[in-house]
């Protein structure tokens, strides 16, 4: 058991990020297998998050392994746009190359991996067990294998953003929270959360266009909401709710004292003085 | 007495019921043109959902006054009309108030109808206020222009005709039971209507009885134009809210389903044994190609069209919509609202040609819902999560969408820009896929 006091330290540490290529050349099978979404691949900020993450991973010695170069985009965007002949040519390939790994379960920091892949990859021939990440942290918490002090987050005010495809998507509402309440932090809620959670903007490919005439951005007016509630930290658990929300506190200039983090990063930092 | 009324009352029950029938049989066969979709399976799940929601309304309630306010003229109006029964056999057989012998059970049955009726009286009363001097953003946004603003009034209007009809027939009734008119024997309680009673004090009985029988005559023929009217109203949710909610999809709201044509292609493309130079499978004499996605209504699947029959423009699902609280064209009430007054349309056409479509050059997308409303979807499942009656105006515009892409590649540029990234390297940006995993070992 390890305590996230010492996360802070192992910044500094090299990360341990095994592919499953290389655990297979060991004759090993990993725990979970870390789905890391081109988002949190390839988008600075949500590298980010999947560095936090990763560190708690290599913290509570959680036996993972990521596809590296052999994972490729779930078709979600694709499928929201409406080109299912390309969703499903995506799929394919993933799933040819997860039962290749035979793969049983998959964490991922992106809730849109992750309802595709839990959803819609059973019925072409995927199935696995898919956990968002805010859930397997839970149950590393539960399990004893990771414990986790309020520290730099102790007493502040955090509000958290339901991802529409965490969320309303698949009903998971809890988890976050409860990560939240284990850093002894004030959770306050929006005026519309969980089941009425307001989108961010970024979902049904939205992220990759600019959005319809109107009379004003999602993101900002789910930033008005949040910044109503007063908080220190805006919570996501969605690198594209994160983005968006980032861009929303940079538009009504509170960049200063109000800051956007992922669940993840919130326990990695923990300690973070 | 003669027997003209009890005839009379039979053929304008008749009429009615005839009438209903057939718009009901209309109603039917406009929304089997959608195509075929299974949701018959785990019957128990969506007992149960109809038990909770439609007759239950848990999701109405999610609003509290609007819900409460709901439930009173639901209850009201169900209970009520179980008064029906009694007013028809009554009408049939000229007897009066045949249910009296129950007695104490009979007074309390009256007292409580009319308990309710005055509730409902209350209840629409608001609910006209809300919609007419409140103006409240729901009832006031330019979807309801014309005619669905009249058709919500109308309803309104209806009910408390009804209902004011409904209790007038009870006050004269009491009045007649007092003044000890023939026919007239002691039954029921009227706490409501024995306080209008007084009103009839000193009129000639004959006209109290003119009175009271033009109050019964109107009250149920009253019904069964309602009952006629729901055909052309969005009103029509209070029958179809029970199938809606059965038939209502229970998968999680993320899984978008998976175009089964698509996977067989998918699949003969990533075979190794496939021989590249085949010729296409001979398609049978007359086939006719399956379409990708929607274009118009005939290719919605018929749960698809029993939700927009069902829909009552309470716009829930617009209020919770991101897209239109930041001033978007897209309302998903106006999806539903815009599929059912296609359907009607492609119905009408039917009937006018003998029961075959004929191509009128037009069609659910473009001449009723545009690209830039089916555009602004944030696929968020707000305005799915939102309705009172589970109705799923997602899934048109996902159905849409796919029209749009893979039937003419009408995306918008940037959005063919992130499908050809993800083509060529696998992620919707243009990194390379080799480079995936290059965070590893950034600072």
């Amino acid at each position: 058991m390890v305590s996230t006091n010492d996360l802070y330290d192992m910044t500094q540490e090299e990360l341990k990020v095994p592919t499953m290529a290389e655990m297979m050349a060991q004759g090993q099978q990993p725990e979970v297998l870390f789905w890391v979404g081109c988002s949190g691949s390839f988008d600075d900020r949500a590298k980010k998050i999947t560095k936090a993450f990763v560190r708690i991973l290599n913290r509570a010695n959680v036996p993972f392994a990521v596809l590296g170069t052999e994972e490729g985009c779930t078709g979600d965007p694709a499928k929201r746009a409406g080109n299912e002949f390309l969703f499903q040519m995506q799929a394919m390939m993933n799933i040819q190359v997860l039962d290749g790994y035979e793969v049983k379960k998959i964490v991922t920091a992106c809730p849109h991996c992750f309802n595709t892949i839990k959803n819609e990859y059973p019925g072409l021939g995927g199935k696995y067990e898919v956990v968002h990440h805010t859930e397997f942290l839970k149950s590393l918490l539960d399990d004893g294998r990771l414990t986790v002090e309020g520290g730099q987050f102790k007493g502040k005010k955090i509000t958290f953003h339901d991802p529409c495809y965490l969320g309303r998507a698949n009903n998971i509402y809890e988890a976050p929270r409860d990560l939240i309440q284990k850093l002894d932090a004030e959770l306050v809620e929006m005026k519309r959360s969980r089941r009425n959670g307001l989108c961010c903007g970024a979902g049904g490919a939205q992220m990759f266009k600019e959005p319809e005439k109107g009379n004003k951005d999602v993101n900002v007016e789910r930033t008005e909401e949040a910044l109503e509630t007063q908080p220190e930290i805006i919570a996501a658990g969605c690198p594209f709710c994160n983005t968006m929300l980032t861009d929303g506190v940079k538009a009504k200039d509170r960049e200063a004292d109000v800051k956007v983090m992922d669940i993840a990063e919130l326990i990695a930092n923990a300690q973070d003085l | 007495m003669s027997y003209i009324d009890n005839i009379l009352f039979v053929l304008v029950l008749a009429a009615g019921f005839g009438y209903f029938a057939l718009n009901v049989k209309k109603l039917r066969r406009n929304i089997k043109l959608g195509k075929d979709v299974n949701r018959n399976d785990n019957p128990g799940a969506r007992w149960k959902n109809m038990a909770m929601i439609a007759l239950g309304q848990s999701k109405m309630v999610r609003r509290p006054i609007a819900g409460l306010l709901h439930i009173i003229v639901y209850v009201g109006f169900v209970i009520i009309n179980i008064e029906l029964l009694e007013i028809i056999i009554d009408g049939i057989f000229g007897t009066h108030r045949l249910f009296a012998f129950m007695g104490g059970f009979y007074s309390f049955l009256i007292g409580f109808f009319e308990i309710l009726a005055f509730l409902v009286i209350v209840s629409v009363t608001i609910f006209w206020i809300r919609r007419n001097i409140i103006k409240l953003w729901r009832f006031a946004h330019g979807d309801l222009k014309g005619w669905p603003h009249g058709d919500a009034n109308y309803i309104l209007y209806f009910e408390v005709v009804l209902m004011v009809l409904f209790l007038t027939m009870n006050a004269a009734d009491y009045h007649l039971q007092g003044v000890g008119a023939d026919h007239y024997t002691q039954a029921g309680a009227f706490p409501i209507s024995g306080i209008i009673s007084p009103l009839f004090d000193g009129m000639a009985e004959g006209t109290v009885i003119l009175i009271e029988r033009t109050a019964w005559w109107l009250h149920i023929i009253g019904i069964l134009i309602f009952m006629n009217y729901l055909y052309f109203s969005k009103h029509l949710h209070i029958l179809l809210a029970f199938p809606n909610t059965y038939y209502a999809n229970l998968k999680p709201k993320g899984q978008f389903e998976n175009l089964e044509s698509v996977t067989n292609e998918v699949k003969l493309m990533m075979d190794p044994n496939a021989d590249p130079f085949a010729a296409a499978p001979p398609t049978e004499e007359g086939a006719i190609l399956e379409k990708f996605g929607a274009s118009d209504v005939q290719d919605l699947n018929w749960v698809q069209l029993l939700n927009a029959y069902t829909c009552t423009e309470c716009g829930r699902c617009t209020a919770s919509c991101p897209a239109n609280i930041t001033g978007k064209k897209l309302s998903p009430r106006k999806i539903m609202m815009d599929t059912r007054d296609r359907l009607e349309e492609v119905g009408r056409n039917i009937d006018k040609n003998k029961g075959t479509f004929v191509d009128d050059g037009k069609t659910l997308l473009n001449d009723y819902i545009t690209p830039e409303e089916l555009w602004a979807c944030t696929t968020c499942n707000g305005c799915v999560e939102a309705c009172p009656v589970n109705i799923d105006p997602l899934s048109i515009i996902m159905d849409m969408r796919k029209y749009l892409v893979m039937e003419q590649s009408a995306a918008p540029a940037e959005l063919n820009a992130m499908m050809t990234n993800i083509e060529n390297n696998s992620a919707p940006w243009q990194y390379n896929q080799m480079d995936r995993l290059n965070w590893k070992d950034e600072q």
